[in-house]
């Protein structure tokens, strides 16, 4: 029996590079931090590795820092650049209504403990942030801003965000976006966006679990979460996990066959609006990723239509959080103006380099009957 | 047949999942998120839905080697049971929740949604059994009877009983706990599970006064005569004694027991313990687990707790309501419970007390 997996926003395969980089260098002895022979060895491959993702992202060397996920990675960016800007007497936050949770919850966090005051630019129907609201916001309360995050293309719908004008407007407030989704998936340079801080996660790219990268410049020297041996420009404590940097950086120097992959999901798209005519794409006319596809099939619960493709061996997901084990509405469903009730009818497919059209037939051979079942047992 | 198993994260439930698929049904574990807001923790014996209890319950699902879901039931859970719990109540009468959960969300709720998901029954680790005979497929005892939880299950129709799996009824709970550790299943020594779930601190009086408010009224003895004060008359059981905070005593010191709670006047009322005792029951909203009674007086047992002794009875039904008359008097019993006929180990239905003499 074939089981299909379309939910390569969740994680995606290790890829043979990867895999081969960190089984050889799980058996390479040394800390990368020791001064000796072996240490020097480890920290060789460590340093080929970060320059390496550098060029991959467009960034100097010296501004990535390794982190053990992209959740990490923007706890640090988010806390650290808040801490940092607070000493100006500078107190608000601005993040998007869309971001990941590994946003929102450190900003309701540095909310309701530290005094922040946190602002959510909100959407337009096609996920996209609103630029005149940003803009309205920084001449009205420019001074008062501590640090902005907002993510390069959000994880539910794949809708691109226009990071470059967002900066541009933003002026001299450090600017953070959660480009984990983006990365290797469309054109990214760090430099180009001109942002002060920008997070990556290794396994959304064929990397392994627990790697994620913070790129900061270096002229930001923002206070530590983790304390200890001072590794990482002494932001990011803990010895250095080489052989999943080098892994990292093997997947994320491999092509990703964006063209293809988005062949295959516009196949999809053509082939669900063919079989299910009622179902239709969140964000279809906005710019998105090339993977990635969120549907509403009205008259559906998620968790139920979850369950029969996982019956009928296909692996998707909402995208959203989870609480308890049990699907919250999407906030970023919700944000972009679906009620409660049409928010928990949607599914995402997300798709990968190693997809192929034969997965896309499987899937369609199973959807109609599922989204059938699905209405009946909702109807109940 | 194609089963779901409903998997509370305790013991008999993992139990029966394991056993159903033993039994070559094809199974997927199914674990019913009732809170809306949960807690991270179960506490001792206390509560359950909690995370704790979700995450138990997909390991053992695991364990077991099926596939393992969460469905949200919190929002039917609550209109359907924690609302007529806090209903009942107020009207003056004393509900049994498990009941109503069984009545409403698991053999309602999710066996009419693994029906309609092309599912044959529900897997519960209810101790229980079922058998088929002439008449169709019956509900019965357990074979342990300090863990028989047919009378919660009494208000089961036929059609949900058809749907009905109980792997656990012909075993004891020493046993099955054995049968968790042979099989695996870290849940095997986990705490039973009492009170009411939604009540996670075991405070009943304490929960519904937070909802129903502590409106002070009288408390009378039977000739109308004000003798005391309570705070909210819905946190007193008929039958009950202690914690009356009685000013004026009887004439022969002798003691004073709830008879009556009367909702709309806000009255307890309370008097000698012979006053308590009654030998006919009357009870509305039947249901039958088998074939239906008739006008015709037969013998039988009537159960009026989960865990009560089955009292020798007659019973008939005369068309509106289920009459049961005891051999014996029986002392102290509230409108609202269930009350459930028994025809040997069999349940022959059952309904809500709605008058005694």
């Amino acid at each position: 029996m074939p089981s299909i997996y379309v939910d390569h926003a969740a994680t995606t395969p290790l890829s043979p590079a990867a895999f081969k980089a960190i089984s050889s260098q799980l058996q390479q002895l040394g800390n990368p931090s020791s001064l000796h022979t072996h240490g020097r060895a480890t920290r060789k491959v460590l340093e080929d590795a970060r320059e390496s993702i550098a060029r991959e992202v467009g960034s100097l060397p010296s501004e990535v820092i390794f982190t053990a996920s992209g959740t990490e990675a923007n706890n640090i960016a988010l806390k650290g650049l808040w801490w940092s800007r607070k000493a100006q007497g500078k107190s608000v936050v601005v993040i998007s209504a869309i971001e990941h949770h590994a946003i929102l919850d450190p900003a309701h966090w540095l909310e309701t403990h530290e005094g922040a005051e946190v602002i959510h630019i909100p959407v337009d129907v096609h996920g996209v942030i609103k630029l005149d609201f940003f803009k309205n916001l920084i001449a009205q309360r420019g001074d008062e801003i501590a640090v902005i995050s907002i993510m390069h293309s959000n994880n539910e719908t794949g809708v691109i965000q226009p990071i470059q004008e967002l900066v541009s407007l933003a002026g001299d407030i450090p600017v953070h976006t959660d480009a984990v989704q983006s990365f290797k998936k469309v054109p990214l340079s760090y430099k180009d966006l001109g942002v002060t801080a920008l997070t990556l996660s290794a396994h959304k790219v064929g990397g392994p679990l627990g790697i994620g990268v913070l790129i900061l410049q270096r002229a930001y020297e923002i206070p530590a979460l983790l304390h200890g041996g001072g590794q990482e420009r002494e932001i990011r404590s803990g010895t250095l996990n080489a052989p999943s940097i080098v892994a990292f950086s093997a997947a994320a120097s491999e092509e990703y066959p964006s063209s293809d992959v988005q062949r295959l999901r516009d196949n999809f798209i053509s082939a669900v609006h063919a079989a299910i005519p009622d179902a239709y794409i969140n964000g279809e006319v906005s710019q998105r990723l090339p993977g990635i596809v969120n549907i509403t099939f009205p008259g559906t619960q998620s968790d139920t239509l979850l369950l029969l493709l996982d019956n009928a061996h296909v692996s998707a997901s909402t995208g959203s959080a989870c609480s308890a084990g049990v699907h919250e509405a999407s906030h970023v469903l919700l944000a972009m103006g679906h009620t409660e009730a049409t928010a928990q009818s949607s599914l995402r497919f997300s798709f990968g380099a190693a997809s192929t059209q034969a997965d896309v037939d499987f899937v369609m051979s199973v959807l109609p009957d599922v989204i059938a079942t699905g209405r009946a047992a909702h109807l109940k | 047949m194609k089963l779901i198993a409903a998997m509370s994260g305790g013991v008999d439930s993992a139990v029966a999942a394991a056993r159903a698929v033993e039994a070559g049904h094809e199974v997927i574990g199914v674990h019913l998120a009732l809170a809306a807001n949960p807690q991270k923790y179960r506490s001792g014996a206390r509560g359950c839905c909690t995370i704790e209890d979700s995450h138990d319950a997909r390991r053992a699902a695991d364990v077991i080697g099926i596939p393992f879901y969460i469905w949200d039931m919190a929002e039917e859970f609550h209109d359907g049971v924690v609302e007529d719990f806090l209903a009942e109540y107020s009207a003056g009468r004393t509900p049994n929740p498990c009941l109503r959960c069984n009545e409403k969300i698991k053999f309602a709720a999710v066996l009419d949604r693994a029906r309609a998901m092309g599912y044959d029954g529900v897997v519960t680790g209810h101790y229980a059994r079922t058998q088929i005979g002439p008449d169709g497929k019956t509900l019965h005892r357990a074979v342990d009877h300090s863990k028989d939880q047919s009378y919660v299950l009494s208000v089961l129709t036929i059609e949900q009983i058809n749907g009905a799996i109980f792997p656990l009824g012909d075993t004891t709970k020493v046993d099955i706990r054995a049968e968790a550790e042979r099989r695996g299943l870290a849940v095997a020594q986990k705490p039973d599970s009492h009170d009411i779930c939604f009540v996670p601190s075991g405070d009943n009086a304490g929960w519904l006064r937070d909802r129903l408010g502590s409106e002070v009224g009288p408390i009378v003895d039977q000739d109308g005569n004000k003798i005391g004060e309570h705070k909210g008359a819905y946190t007193y059981t008929i039958g009950q004694r202690k914690g009356l905070g009685l000013t004026v005593p009887t004439a022969d010191g002798s003691p004073r027991f709830v008879l009556k709670i009367e909702p709309v006047s806000n009255t307890v009322v309370v008097g000698a313990r012979e006053d308590l005792a009654i030998t006919t029951m009357r009870g509305e909203r039947p249901v039958w687990c088998g074939p239906a009674v008739g006008s015709e007086v037969k013998s039988g047992f009537v159960q009026i707790r989960a865990h009560g002794a089955a009292l020798p009875c007659t019973y008939s039904f005369d068309g509106n309501l289920l009459v049961a008359t005891l051999e014996e008097p029986l002392l102290g019993l509230a409108t609202g419970q269930a009350m459930v006929i028994y025809d040997g180990d069999r349940v022959v239905g059952s309904a809500t007390v709605c008058e005694t003499q």
